[in-house]
């Protein structure tokens, strides 16, 4: 792997079906039955695990600080070596990362992540002033302390500068629940129209209840191994070919009117008079992708990738996010949806699984969950794992996974590869 | 002779909220109040009060920031605070019609950037005298404030200012 260190590959994964509420586990025991899914899955057990990295949002959820190791000595893995990562929305992203860090590094052969976020102990509205709290509370959140607010803000922009549609933002709503309907892990599975999505409750314009992700309980596990530990524990591990991780600026008002940092693929005369990130555009994104794609030799994602697993809390963010991806040009998300070509069987398959808006984004589990699907598509395992090939994605070789915080704080990206 | 062997706990009549009882949930109540500093921002919360509006500018790459901040995110430099202008142009704009517990009673409210003259970075704030229909970006806002302070950035405000 050109980040440096050893090459890393994933051996297995497990997730615990998405739900609004599931009072009857807390998040102890759901993360243990997403690990024990994923050592039964390649007859593993917990020995041979060297150590682990846990994932986790908000203290404030359950006002229980330190769950990371509840979850580690549930899971049987005290006293060995262990850390919480924590970075809003990219969480997941972030957590996943640092285990792929921990086995490059030669400190770990074998390392669990796990990642869990349990929001139904709070109503929605106080779940909504606990995420607004990760904003800045001088500034910000006295103001509007609504995060959906704050996206809407982003894509009122996107559409003034681009011309992207409220049709075109409902679009993906459409395309990600609808994909829902065949993944048994998902929260809201659902067979909607474009009008259905523009005609359900306005949150904060133009962002209506079906553009926007639920609060969820959920966990997720993924296994990452050496080279020589992945080929001994499984048939068919998949390499981590490259990762990269973005920063901006916490407040959206700091966002600089720059240029475009270019991808392999563009040019600077695609972008004239484009003042970028401004409040249009994820430049964490573009950031994460610039290192992945470096690391992993990508240099035509389009052509490269053949399905994404993406951070879409909202509609707005999958299009801006198509964008900082490099899929097509900036300006072009809408259009890309309008084309089908991140549908199912389109150009590149982009949340196959229901992304955040279907499969739920229970925060710390999120990007773990995105992992573990992208490695049943890479293993062409769905049908075993769903009971079901509907999404399974032809020729499945090369997949990209997309986590993101608050407005674009942070976002990461990481490259998962078919090796046999 | 200090052990007790019919020591008892005394009985209260507190009990407890109880929502299910398979899995049993119960209600546990926090509330609690900061002590919070504004620390190096507290200018921008004093200045409302005389009916300015308080930015940085950092004298060493010049670049200026319309929400303040102590030091420069370009160059790391501390900056200088700079007063702005009182009227500027929306950037961008929404209506949120729900939100955090704390803000749902004022529902449906504005929330807007706002661009000024000279200035590299926006600002947000609440936008009245207005609604969705009639917000557009470029539209001219002036700024307005609060006589009975609360030390919130809500001290200020924007209503559409005429052209």
């Amino acid at each position: 792997m050109k980040n440096g260190g050893r090459d890393v590959y994933m051996v297995s994964g497990g997730v615990t079906k998405f739900t609004k509420s599931n009072p009857g586990m807390d998040f102890r025991l759901r993360t243990k039955h997403a690990f024990d899914y994923a050592l039964k899955d390649i007859d593993i057990s917990v020995k041979d695990i060297d150590g682990s990295v846990a994932s986790y949002f908000s203290d404030h959820f359950q006002r229980q600080l330190m769950s990371g190791i509840m979850a580690q000595d549930y899971l049987a893995l005290t006293p060995k070596p262990s850390k919480r990562v924590e970075g809003g929305g990219a969480t997941g992203g972030l957590a996943f990362q640092t285990g792929v860090e921990e086995v490059a590094s030669g400190r770990m052969d074998v390392c669990a992540v796990y990642g869990f976020e349990t929001m139904s102990h709070v109503n929605t509205w106080k779940g909504n002033e606990f995420i607004a709290l990760a904003s800045d509370t001088n500034f910000d959140y006295p103001v509007g302390g609504f995060y959906t607010g704050y996206y809407a803000m982003m894509a009122v922009r996107h559409m003034h500068e681009f011309g992207t549609t409220l049709e075109q933002l409902a679009k993906v709503s459409v395309k990600n629940h609808g994909n829902a309907l065949h993944n048994p892990y998902s929260q809201s599975p659902m067979k909607i129209t474009v009008e259905d999505v523009r005609n359900s409750q306005m949150v904060s314009y133009p962002l209506t209840r079906l553009d926007v992700c639920t609060m969820s309980d959920g966990a997720a596990v993924a296994i990452l191994a050496s080279e020589e530990k992945a080929f001994e524990m499984c048939d068919h591990p998949v390499k981590i070919s490259g990762i990269g991780t973005g920063t901006d600026t916490m407040r959206l008002s700091d966002r600089p009117f720059l240029k475009v940092p270019l991808l392999p693929n563009e040019k600077e005369s695609d972008y004239k008079n484009l003042q970028y990130p401004g409040v249009h555009s994820f430049r964490a994104g573009r950031s994460a992708a610039l290192e992945a794609y470096k690391n992993a030799g990508i240099t035509d994602p389009l052509e490269e990738l053949d399905l994404i697993e993406l951070h879409d809390a909202y509609t707005s963010s999958e299009i801006q996010t198509y964008e900082d991806l490099g899929l097509c040009k900036y300006g072009e998300g809408g259009a890309f949806i309008d084309e089908g070509k991140s549908n199912l069987n389109g150009k590149v398959a982009v949340n196959p699984s229901g992304g955040l808006l279907a499969s739920g984004h229970p925060v710390g589990a999120t990007g773990i969950m995105q992992s573990v699907f992208m490695f049943w598509q890479l293993q062409h395992s769905i049908k075993k794992h769903f009971k079901d090939d509907t999404l399974q994605v032809k020729n499945a070789k090369k997949g990209l996974i997309h986590s993101h915080a608050g407005t674009g704080t942070y976002v990461t990206v990481s490259i998962m590869e078919a090796v046999q | 002779m200090t052990i007790d062997y019919n020591a008892k706990m005394p009985e209260t009549q507190e009990g407890t909220e109880v929502y299910n009882t398979d899995p049993l949930i119960v209600k546990s109540h926090y509330e609690i109040d900061y002590i919070h500093s504004y620390a190096q921002d507290s200018e921008f919360f004093r200045a409302l009060g005389k009916k300015k509006l308080m930015g940085s500018k950092c004298e060493e790459c010049g670049y200026v920031y319309a929400t303040p901040r102590g030091h420069c995110m370009i160059c790391g430099a501390e900056t200088k605070w700079h007063e702005l202008p009182n009227e500027g142009k929306i950037h961008t704009f929404t209506t949120c019609y729900f939100g955090s517990e704390k803000f749902l009673p004022e529902t449906p409210f504005n929330l807007i950037m706002v661009e000024f003259e000279g200035v590299d970075s926006l600002f947000m704030a609440r936008l009245i005298g207005a609604s969705l229909e009639d917000i557009k970006i470029g539209m001219k806002v002036k700024a307005k404030f609060k006589r009975n302070l609360t030390y919130s950035p809500t001290d200020v405000y924007f209503v559409p200012a005429k052209e």
